[in-house]
């Protein structure tokens, strides 16, 4: 069981913080987008030995960079703009402390699109934002990209809000 | 006896089949009857007048009102059959059922069914009363026997009369196992539209499609397959991996579909008489749009290398992939002309999902839509002479074009309707219609005038329907 020494936390609170920051002024966020998960070092502050989730799970990824483990796009787009690329940086400085690490980007499309056509766009924006790490020095052999196109969505209603949530790239650590 | 042997091959390769089916998502095999063999049957009482047809069909609004009257057939003894636990008088009643639904679900003339119809002798079907059905405003007659052979296999004869003229129009009979009855009811149907409207034959025909199940943000979908009008419905795979974007291959034997089921989507090739399957290319790449060529020797597919998709052609024996686009866009569901000559297509090189086409080798691609709005999977009638596609422009409607991108016209008008696929004589679009909100989705079908549309009896919800070629 690997344990967090503390050092290590404190940075976590910070690049939680300052990840949810950059959220709240991009403009580009969509508008129902879930709260970043609370920082697990509330309660480990009262233990005298830290348990949280470990390096190689998701919620350890969560943990650290907040809601930086997705990035959104326009309708039919599959650029990494400003807001994309913060939180693609904030990735990449998580993967590169923990370099043993390989991960799975998810690309999804909203459900105004055609379905074959949405496979291939999420393809695009999976690897979009693979280039953008691998640009960010983030070894290409680590990301593995992978399409939904339409047929998982996380938000279930058809306008304009939920499709804003639904068309995104989503970095995934399996385990 | 060959068809006792073939039978127990296919029975053999099933029971072997079996075992590692459950790791691949697959069902039990399906295996399928083969051809119908045509039989001659009794020559009415006055032989058949093969002049044409004893009044000028104009359009469709005139021969969809023409009145045919479909009584059970009968039987020459009534003997236990297979097919029917009440014997062969009883199924000769469901043939006309069949027959009749057929024609009324398809807007097709006006037909009065067995179960509101006088029940003629075996001797009748050859020599009707046509006294008693002039009374009934029945302008055409349809007749029918069905018999049980020693070998338990069925002869179902089908007869269509001209009531006014008291002449026979036309007739066919078919020799079926047991399990194959409904298709001797839709080979039947078929003669009688073929006969009365000029058009091709659509009924004896399956549909592969995808079945959903479940919440929009958890839906289970699985390969199935019907008969036309719903019936012998199976599902191909067991639900653990995403299926979807399936077709038939021109023969039967195969289908073609999309699966997730080593975790990344592939295009597979289903043996349906084996229930094995393969991958359409070995390649660590995402594989796309599965599309046969007309003469089922070729196989058009979408493949996206990083991230760029474009459309590919490797032939079913496998061997050497040729891409035949190279844009920085998204280039997919490439559709072939029905002589294989060409190709249509969906790209967004241009910035926006639009319709191109392009010689079968990848030569002279060109831009065909410039109408408002997008174009995505468009669909080469097998008629040649229209593309189905679906028009997008706020709502997803299906409409058709010209294969030189004019004459539009948009056949539905529901909030997304999707993927048009086209019956076997190019007189009809399927397609699936999915709901604002809840995401639950039917197979519809709409013909080309756009007065006839229904939605498809499904046991489930269901999209991405792909409508096979008239079975032989």
């Amino acid at each position: 069981m690997t344990m967090f020494p503390r050092n290590t936390l404190r940075t976590t609170v910070l690049l939680a913080a300052s990840a949810t920051a950059l959220a709240a002024c991009s403009k580009k966020a969509p508008e129902e987008l879930p709260p970043p998960p609370a920082p697990a070092e509330v309660q480990e502050e009262t233990t005298a030995e830290p348990s949280g989730p470990v390096v190689g799970t998701q919620q350890h990824f969560e943990n650290a960079v907040g809601s930086s483990t997705t990035i959104y796009f326009d309708t039919d787009r599959f650029n990494v703009d400003s807001a994309d690329a913060a939180a693609l940086q904030e990735q990449a400085q998580y993967f590169a402390r923990f370099p043993q690490l390989t991960f799975t980007i998810e690309g999804h499309a909203d459900e105004r699109g055609t379905r074959e056509y949405n496979l291939a766009l999420g393809e695009r924006r999976a690897n979009a934002a693979k280039n953008y790490l691998v640009s960010l020095g983030v070894g290409t052999d680590r990301i593995r990209t992978i399409s939904y196109g339409k047929e998982r969505p996380v938000a279930l209603a058809s306008n304009e809000a939920a499709w804003a949530q639904n068309r995104r790239a989503a970095s995934v650590i399996i385990n | 006896m060959k068809p006792t042997l073939l039978a127990l091959s296919l029975f053999a390769a099933a029971f072997s089949a079996a075992a590692f089916a459950q790791s691949e998502d697959l069902s039990e095999p399906l295996g399928e009857g083969g051809p119908v063999e045509t039989t001659g049957v009794e020559a009415s009482g006055e032989e058949a007048d093969q002049g044409g047809l004893s009044f000028t069909v104009t359009d469709e609004s005139d021969w969809t009102d023409i009145g045919v009257a479909i009584p059970a057939f009968a039987t020459d003894r009534d003997q236990p059959t297979p097919a029917n636990a009440d014997g062969t008088g009883a199924l000769g009643r469901e043939v006309a059922r069949v027959i009749t639904a057929n024609l009324r679900n398809n807007g097709l003339f006006k037909p009065v069914g067995p179960d509101s119809l006088p029940q003629p002798s075996f001797g009748q079907i050859t020599a009707p009363s046509w006294g008693s059905w002039s009374g009934r405003g029945a302008e055409m007659l349809v007749h029918g026997y069905v018999r049980a052979r020693d070998d338990d296999r069925l002869v179902v004869g089908c007869y269509l009369y001209d009531v006014a003229l008291q002449d026979e129009l036309i007739r066919e009979g078919w020799v079926v196992r047991p399990a194959d009855w409904r298709r001797a009811a839709h080979k039947c149907s078929d003669l009688i539209y073929a006969r009365l409207t000029g058009e091709s034959p659509f009924f004896d025909s399956r549909i592969a499609y995808i079945a959903e199940t479940g919440p929009k943000d958890n839906r289970v979908k699985r390969l199935a397959v019907m008969d036309s009008d719903g019936a012998n419905h199976r599902f191909l795979t067991l639900g653990s991996a995403t299926a979807l974007t399936p077709r038939y291959s021109p023969d039967y034997s195969k289908i073609m579909y999309l699966s997730y089921v080593d975790g990344n989507p592939r295009i597979y090739v289903y043996d349906i008489g084996s229930g094995k399957q393969q991958l359409v290319t070995e390649n660590s790449n995402p594989t796309l749009a599965p599309r046969w060529s007309p003469d089922g020797r070729n196989i058009l597919f979408s493949m996206a290398v990083a991230g760029n998709t474009d459309i590919y052609r490797v032939p079913v024996t496998g061997g050497q992939v040729v891409r035949l686009t190279d844009t920085p866009g998204i280039d997919i569901g490439g559709s072939y002309s029905p002589d294989g000559s060409r190709i249509v297509f969906e790209s967004d090189r241009s910035g926006s999902q639009q319709c191109y086409i392009m010689n079968a080798d990848g030569s002279n691609q060109r831009r065909i839509t410039f109408f408002g709005g997008r174009c995505a999977t468009p669909e080469w009638s097998p008629r040649g002479d229209q593309i189905a596609f679906t028009r997008i422009a706020g709502d997803f409607n299906i409409s058709v074009m010209n294969p030189n991108g004019r004459n539009l016209r948009v056949l539905t008008s529901g909030w997304q309707d999707e993927a048009p696929t086209w019956a076997p004589n190019g007189r009809i679009i399927q397609f699936f219609r999915t709901e604002r909100n809840t995401g639950r989705s039917g197979l519809w079908q709409v013909d080309l005038t756009g007065r006839n549309e229904r939605r498809l009896p499904t046991p489930v919800d269901a999209s991405d329907p792909a409508w096979g070629p008239i079975r032989p």
